[in-house]
């Protein structure tokens, strides 16, 4: 724990000036580049004392240092200011849109977990006869295709062709529910609400699949090497010696020393899922942050975007720092700090 | 004694004509890798509570013939049987119920002892598996007690690989073979990895250990000194082939085949020996 707890002390510490690193760029970023907010939000004709006016609202008339510092001192309050097209607040927006967001993506990296981890364990089981070729070719598949043509491909066969599922938003718009949270899928399995459960599931299987068959068949990759490295190690042959089964051996003996490197990928490529909700979520009208993503920046919503941008930076930091104690956790010779 | 023949009857292990052979099976695409040969028609046996060394350079084959008594490798050609049991050619679920009558030490303690596992599960878990033990209550009582046989205390159980010492490791290693109460024990250059005065008292731990289970154990060592002093009978293993074989003292007094009189001036002389200079012109 004392391990641990060092990790948390100093991830904490570095987590802030990331973040501070993050809203400089972003904020110079969007400064610098081309568009002006208030052309975006004003009609064609209007005048030059209108559009003072409007900047001068919004503070974008003021030097970029102050505009900066005002922002940040505003962050550091809790306040993210207002959004320019959708004309609320920044953080109510976030608070809504992100938990949808945290479900899809929470959702799809567990599925790729689970079939990558099944598919390596799988391949190595059969490993050496023509069964692996199989799955190798299937893997290559699944890496080869990103996960915006795998959502089109699901739009297509599921959606048109074959339409079983609902393709777009969260939840049928017919069903009311009072909710009191934004965790939808959470909160109505927490109610005992199956039947919005289901729905609010079915909504999620296109685009959780989509983001997550890319992401398996790396894990794949990576946890199939691994596991068949750990399968030559001596202490693989002893469990052989002291007559455990095949499965027991790959599941038992050669699993939790093959599975670091796994982890430690499958967390920056969450962080990568992350960024993979923005055209995902798109494509099948799901209200995460990822989507409003692309509003905000097609309108350019300065304030918006730098909300975004910040949680986005947030979300990665915190991904990586659970890798980080998963691994401690996981592996003894770290826990004991040795 | 010295002939393998006469004590057939009533051997543990008797292999015949083993040949072993790797790659020349067809990858997924229907290329065939040429065929390499380890062993070329090797026989072995091992009588009841007797120890065998097996020596031979690096790359004479003597891991792979060790393993092959194991039923650990795939034999390509011969016969090897376990207490009269036919284990070539069988699957590893109908070896099974004679696995935990036969076990292994390794070399390297540590890569042989799995980092994530601790003592006691992994000298608890085969215990469970073949039954030996009827809830974790009672393997915990019989795991001490193997323990402590080895000279390690209780408390080993709850530590990792990593937090123990070579030789403590090799003791693990040994616990790990003896608490499933084999009759063979494969010894696989156990002590190579060991001080000299942690080897001494490992070997010293295997030969009670072998008289009071009365196990029978195949020694495999490049060193010489070694197999001389724990073995009944030896193997020499050159290329493949056994070259010489008879029983220990008989093969160290008066070898035969010039290989293992090279085998045996390698060995570095436990006292001066006057005659030093003139040895090496005497055997070659």
């Amino acid at each position: 724990m004392r391990v641990i707890a060092a990790v948390l002390a100093k991830r904490i510490g570095m987590a802030i000036v990331t973040l501070f690193g993050v809203a400089v760029v972003v904020f110079l970023l969007l400064r610098v580049a081309p568009g002006d907010p208030v052309a975006m939000m004003i009609g064609a004709g209007a005048s030059a004392a209108d559009v003072a006016e409007l900047r001068a609202r919004y503070g974008l008339d003021q030097p970029l240092l102050v505009q900066f510092g005002i922002w940040l001192a505003g962050v550091l309050r809790g306040d993210f200011g207002v959004s320019i097209s959708l004309h609320r607040d920044v953080l109510e927006l976030l608070s809504e849109r992100l938990p949808a967001t945290l479900e899809l993506a929470t959702a799809a990296c567990a599925v790729a977990v689970g079939l990558g981890g099944a598919i390596a364990i799988a391949g190595t089981l059969v490993r050496g006869r023509k069964a692996e070729a199989a799955v190798d070719g299937v893997n290559g598949l699944m890496l080869a295709v990103p996960d915006f043509v795998w959502a089109l491909a699901f739009v297509l066969v599921l959606g048109v062709l074959w339409p079983v599922l609902p393709l777009s938003g969260r939840m049928d718009p017919s069903v009311g529910v009072p909710f009191v949270s934004h965790f939808y899928l959470i909160e109505s399995l927490l109610r005992g609400r199956f039947a919005i459960a289901g729905d609010i599931v079915a909504h999620m299987v296109m685009p959780v699949l989509a983001l997550a068959l890319p992401l398996a068949a790396v894990i794949v990759r990576i946890l199939k090497e691994a596991l068949s490295e750990a399968m030559m190690q001596d202490y693989v042959l002893v469990a052989r010696v002291k007559g455990f089964s095949e499965s027991r051996l790959v599941i038992g003996e050669a699993l939790r020393n093959a599975v670091g490197p796994t982890l430690a990928l499958t967390g920056v490529q969450f962080t990568f899922l992350i960024g993979g909700t923005v055209i995902v979520e798109r494509i099948f009208a799901y209200p995460g942050i990822g989507a409003m993503a692309i509003d905000a920046v097609i309108n350019r919503d300065l304030p918006l975007i730098q909300g975004l941008v910040l949680v986005f930076g947030a979300l990665f930091i915190l991904v990586n720092l659970a890798v980080d104690l998963g691994a401690v956790a996981l592996n003894p010779r770290l826990r004991h700090g040795g | 004694m010295s002939d393998p023949l006469t004590i057939s009857e009533q051997a543990l292990i008797d292999a015949r004509g083993v040949v072993v052979a790797y790659g020349g099976q067809r990858s997924a695409f229907g290329r065939a890798k040429p065929e390499k040969r380890v062993l070329h028609g090797v026989d072995v046996v091992i009588g009841r509570g007797q120890t065998v060394g097996i020596v031979g350079e690096s790359g004479s084959g003597k891991t792979t013939l060790g393993r092959a008594l194991l039923g650990l490798v795939p034999v390509a050609d011969g016969s090897i049987r376990f207490d009269r049991h036919e284990i070539v050619g069988l699957k590893e679920d109908a070896l099974r119920p004679l696995r935990k009558r036969m076990q292994m030490i390794f070399q390297d303690p540590m890569s042989s002892l799995n980092p994530r596992h601790d003592i006691r599960h992994i000298l608890i878990a085969p215990l469970l598996l073949h039954g030996l033990a009827r809830d974790r209550r009672e393997a915990e009582v019989q795991v001490r007690a193997v323990l402590d046989r080895v000279g390690l205390p209780a408390s080993a159980l709850e530590r990792y690989p990593h937090e123990l010492s070579g030789g403590q490791r090799q003791r693990v290693g040994i616990a790990r073979a003896v608490v499933l109460a084999p009759d063979f024990v494969l010894a696989d250059e156990i002590v190579s990895g060991l001080d000299v005065s942690t080897q001494a008292q490992v070997l010293q731990l295997l030969g009670e250990l072998k008289r009071d289970m009365n196990l029978s154990m195949a020694f495999i060592s490049h060193d010489l000194s070694v197999v001389r002093a724990v073995c009944d009978r030896v193997y020499v293993l050159s290329g493949g082939r056994v070259v010489e074989q008879g029983a220990c003292e008989q093969v160290f007094a008066s070898p035969h085949h010039d290989y293992t009189k090279v085998l045996i001036d390698a060995i570095p002389l436990p006292v001066i020996d006057p005659q030093w200079l003139g040895r090496g012109q005497r055997s070659t």
